[in-house]
């Protein structure tokens, strides 16, 4: 294989050190007034590229309705067994879907956010979302219900949380409470 | 009734002390957003209006912070070691002018706390003095690292004393005169220093860059080498003192470059002398500028070069800068013989 050699062999004026020092303060002079990788977190947040892997939510249909039939598929799927789903038969009778979650948990320091859930799901109703900054005191806060679930669908439909929260609307991610 | 010259002196002592020291939190403040800055960061920005209380907060951590002394340490030099680092290091601003003489009543105030006959001596020597301060530090730990960087900062600082003393003599030999009074009024009669003596400037830069143990020549410090260097076993605000020692250094460092070969408080093309107390003023600021920028200056190169190697250091110190500052002196001195 062939081997690169590079050598340096210093010029004249680079014995003299100085032009060599006064390009480096010019770099580093030139780079101060550069953009700020730096996002100041809580005024201004980052924001995801789509795809992105967040927070699980429960989509609604156009009437409002849930559109989970409870057929456990994403439990089957999910490798870290953070999905609880106990089916009841659907509360409505006007030929809508027929079964329905009474109750769907997921933990969410048990899920690994690897989002076979979402491609198990035969009606697109279980979804990740952006939302990455949801923390709590308390381990029973970050089990998510299902009504927790469909308020993330609330506030996640209307576009990108991240980038409405940066235009000032304010929007409030709150698992203790769902 | 206390006679006038001794209260404006009182004054002037309350005003570069509390300036000075002002100007040490300022520092400290700008070294770390210079530097986030050049890193693309931003830097502490959120305690007061855009983080300029940062190094109130800062303060405030330092004094509350568990004071540790350990065991091994020889306790009389390790308490004594801040402090004879961090007096002189305040005590070297006494002799330099920071502005024209203002005019107060009947007096004419010099703005310059004493005009020594000794000036450049006296900064030289306790300079020197604020050398035992870390030496003693890196003793008194009664731990090796420390001591290595005691050790290290001592041979380094005997190095560049040589060829900082000699830088100043050219300088001396053209002004014939070893106070900042004279060396100011030369200045401001025939131009500054700088362009006669730019050899001269460009070593005693280099040798105070070394002189405060500023990178590229913190050898003292080396963290990768030395833990901490001198200050490692020092916590709280012992080791606080160190930290602002370090900074009063730089401001002294460059006040005395400006003094020396950029001025000092004149400000080019305006006589200060017609414009009355405006002009005094308008000098000041001069000097304040003039100051800070050699201070930026300090934190621009920190975040620029990478530290040398030691034996690097010293061929540098002896075999270049001595050298180069003895033909200063002997081509200063075959000018001055051709102009006579």
């Amino acid at each position: 294989m062939a081997t690169v050699v590079r050598t340096y062999e210093p010029g004249y004026w680079d014995k003299f050190y100085l032009p060599a020092i006064a390009r480096g303060l010019l770099l580093t002079l030139v780079r101060m007034f550069r953009r700020k990788d730096t996002i100041p977190y809580p005024d201004i947040k980052y924001v995801p590229a789509d795809g992105y892997r967040g927070l699980h939510r429960l989509n609604k249909d156009e009437d409002g309705r849930i559109k989970c039939v409870a057929c456990e598929m994403c439990q089957t799927a999910c490798p870290a067994h953070c999905i609880d789903i106990v089916p009841e038969p659907a509360p409505w009778d006007d030929g809508g879907e027929e079964r329905h979650p009474a109750k769907f948990e997921i933990d969410l320091l048990k899920c690994i956010f690897c989002g076979f859930c979402e491609l198990a799901c035969p009606k697109d109703a279980i979804e990740l979302t952006e939302i990455y900054d949801y923390a709590s005191f308390s381990r029973d806060d970050l089990i998510i219900d299902r009504e927790g679930l469909l308020k993330v669908y609330d506030i996640t439909s209307m576009g990108n949380i991240y980038e409405r929260q940066n235009r000032g609307e304010s929007i409030q991610i709150d698992t203790g409470n769902l | 009734m206390i006679p006038f010259y001794i209260g404006a002196t009182l004054v002037k002592v309350l005003v570069v002390f509390s300036a000075t020291l002002l100007m040490i939190m300022a520092m400290t403040l700008a070294e770390r957003r210079v530097s986030a800055f050049m890193q693309y960061r931003l830097g502490p920005n959120r305690v007061g209006w855009g983080g300029i209380l940062q190094p109130v907060a800062d303060g405030l951590k330092f004094i509350l912070k568990e004071d540790i002394i350990p065991d091994k340490a020889d306790r009389p030099i390790y308490l004594m070691a801040p402090v004879i680092t961090m007096v002189p290091a305040l005590m070297t601003m006494a002799v330099i002018p920071f502005g024209a003489p203002l005019q107060v009543g009947e007096y004419m105030v010099p703005l310059q706390i004493a005009d020594l006959n000794i000036g450049l001596l006296y900064i030289l020597a306790l300079t020197s003095v604020g050398v035992y301060g870390i030496v003693l530090a890196g003793w008194g730990s009664g731990s090796k690292y420390p001591l290595l960087g005691g050790l290290r900062s001592s041979a380094q600082l005997i190095s560049y004393e040589l060829a900082m003393g000699l830088s100043l003599i050219g300088v001396i030999m053209i002004t014939g005169g070893l106070t900042f009074g004279e060396i100011v009024a030369y200045q401001q009669e025939t131009g500054w220093n700088i362009w006669k003596q730019p050899l001269a400037a460009l070593i005693f830069l280099i040798a105070i860059f070394a002189e405060t143990n500023r990178l590229p020549f913190d050898m003292t410090e080396a963290e990768q080498e030395l833990v901490g260097g001198y200050h490692t076993e020092y916590s709280s605000f012992k080791f606080a003192m160190f930290f602002m020692s370090e900074y009063a250094n730089m401001i002294t460092a460059s006040a005395f470059m400006v003094s020396l070969f950029f001025g000092g408080w004149d400000v080019p093309f305006v006589d200060e002398a017609a414009l009355g107390n405006l002009g005094v003023g308008l000098s000041v600021l001069a000097f304040l500028a003039k100051v800070g920028f050699f201070l930026f200056l300090y934190i621009w190169v920190r975040w620029t070069f990478p530290r040398f190697r030691y034996d690097q250091l010293m061929r540098l110190g002896w075999k270049v800068l001595l050298p180069l500052a003895l033909a200063n002196v002997f081509l200063t001195g075959l000018y001055l013989v051709w102009k006579a």
